[in-house]
């Protein structure tokens, strides 16, 4: 049996989680305080997942550029792919908060949104 | 002069939520001053994600979880001023501010609320030796270039500081492209969040290397390197401990100051600990009909509490303004008293006459705990025994005390708050 001790990323508590694990099968989560750092040591474990923030150029608008976010977690590995995909765009103004600007980025089902309006 | 009910100095987290909790308490007239071009506060510049996961249960972006807030004063009519700049605020609340459009401007506030939040602690502060070129930013200022302005202020760099925004840029600025090659911290702690040591250093195999400064800077036109040593227990370098990193950037992240100028020309008696005003229960400092609010009073780590303290601001202020406040001179005051590692509490002082039901108390510890007690005394008698695995500076602590426990006490003076090994 292998034990990992994490550091839950779920919310700014950072709680110190311990996970018990039997090759990929998890046995037991102990040290969180709440059901995000369960979901979040099982998964951590096994297939670790990151939310990607960055910015977009904006044409036409009151601001030179506009932030986005994945509108969920991608897989961690995918992340520097995700940034280049990114980095790709361009967006014309006005853009409101929750606008798709990328729709299902590296097949991986989430869509990268802007996360601010420009006017 | 023009007046108005609640004058908000400063239209960031702290500022929005006062003002909409001043208007759900019933104050009409509600003026929020604001600085920048635009509301929001730094928030703006904050596109990680992490925010709001006490407030709306979901997990936003800075600009996300700040237009939540502006949307609400937007649609109660909160009136707003931006690009306008507060000089002085006076004893007997006359608010002097000055814009472009409108020059120089006095207001009379029924009650004020300072929510100028903090800024950061620069270099001419931290006695770093070597050339001063260019290449320096702190922390905060790289985020403005790289988030807002969409630059990238360097491609090699090194981190001086382990505070939030630091752990923070040095993500950012490895996925725009640049090397983070060290980040340096001189305490043999982390000063920032536990979560953004995980997602921000190790993730990308970024070194944080404890008990280290910066002892040169090197460049004369622009950074070339930096080097880092190790220190003593006195934060002294140790010789033969020097390692050289060729780089064109130097970032910052060693600390944020309440900005507290106005508060302290208008005489607001400031906490040595915090920087930020000695508040009682309601929030209001030393001068009557004087609030303070979010990081102004206290330097936080999470801007839910911002929130949650800002609205507490709001309405404390609504009712000075309401003249519903219990006379103080008859209360009974009770000191909170910070002691055995705990560094300092918000608020200073608590009338059990006119606290709510619960009272939140806010406090940081000094250095790092772990499997210790947070232990509340009533005078000698200890009240509250909480187990915690770990307190760290960086992670901002708090006790809740119940009104009735403190009603039972009628010869209370003093609540301490002491961090026990068992």
């Amino acid at each position: 049996m292998e034990k990992r001790e994490l550091t839950c990323i779920g919310c700014p508590m950072g709680c110190q989680i311990t996970v018990e694990l039997e090759g990929q099968e998890v046995l037991s989560v102990t040290g969180n305080t709440c059901g995000i750092g369960d979901r979040y040591a099982r998964n951590e474990v096994v297939h670790p997942e990151r939310t990607v923030t960055s910015t977009v150029v904006v044409d036409g608008g009151d601001k030179p550029r506009c932030s986005v976010k994945t509108a969920g977690n991608i897989p961690k590995d995918l992340i520097s792919a995700c940034m280049k995909e990114i980095d790709s765009v361009r967006v014309n103004a006005p853009v409101r908060i929750g606008d798709v600007i990328i729709e299902n980025v590296l097949d991986t089902g989430v869509n990268v949104v802007a996360t601010r309006n420009i006017n | 002069m023009i007046s108005y009910d609640i004058v908000i100095i400063g239209g960031g987290p702290a500022g929005l939520a006062a003002a909409i909790s001043a208007r759900k308490s019933g104050i009409e007239k509600i003026l929020i001053l604001e600085r920048d071009r635009e509301l929001g506060g730094i928030l703006n510049q904050c596109i990680h994600n992490g925010f709001g996961l006490h407030t709306f249960k979901e997990e936003l972006t800075g600009p996300e979880y700040a237009y939540r807030f502006i949307e609400q004063v937007e649609e109660e009519q909160i009136e707003y001023r931006l690009n306008t700049m507060v000089m002085d605020i006076s004893p007997d609340r006359i608010v002097t501010a000055m814009s472009r459009e409108e020059g120089v401007v006095q207001i009379q506030a029924g009650a004020i609320i300072l929510a100028m939040g903090c800024r950061e602690r620069p270099r001419g502060a931290l006695n770093i030796p070597g050339y001063r070129p260019a290449g320096i930013f702190s922390a905060g200022t790289a985020q403005r270039l790289v988030n807002i302005e969409g630059y990238l202020p360097g491609r090699e760099v090194v981190i001086l500081g382990s505070g939030d925004i630091g752990l923070i840029m040095a993500r950012r600025m490895t996925l725009e492209g640049a090397k983070v090659k060290v980040v340096a911290e001189l305490m043999p702690y982390s000063g920032g969040l536990k979560r953004n040591i995980v997602q921000c250093l190790n993730d990308f195999d970024i070194p944080l290397k404890l008990s280290h400064t910066v002892v040169d800077i090197e460049g004369k036109e622009h950074v070339t390197a930096v080097t880092i040593a190790q220190v003593d227990e006195h934060n002294k370098p140790i010789p033969g401990t020097e390692e050289r990193y060729p780089c064109d950037t130097l970032l910052l992240s060693c600390g944020l100051i309440p900005e507290n100028e106005l508060s302290s020309k208008a005489g607001v008696k400031l906490n040595p600990v915090t920087s930020g005003p000695v508040v009682n229960e309601g929030l209001e400092t030393s001068i009557p009909g004087v609030f303070a609010c979010g990081n102004v009073l206290h330097v936080h780590d999470l801007v839910d509490y911002v929130s949650e303290e800002a609205a507490k601001a709001g309405t404390s202020a609504a009712r000075f303004v309401k003249q519903e406040k219990t006379d103080v001179s008859s209360g009974h005051v009770v000191e909170l008293k910070a002691t055995d590692g705990a560094r300092y509490t918000v608020p200073c002082t608590v009338n059990v006459d006119a606290m709510e039901d619960l009272l939140t108390v806010r406090f940081r510890v000094g250095s790092v705990f772990k499997n210790s007690y947070v232990s509340v005394y009533f005078e000698d008698e200890r009240i509250q025994h909480l187990k915690k695995r770990i307190l760290a500076p960086g992670e901002m602590e708090q006790v809740i005390l119940q009104k009735k426990k403190l009603q039972e006490k009628p010869d209370l003076n003093t609540i301490t708050i002491r961090i026990e090994a068992e």
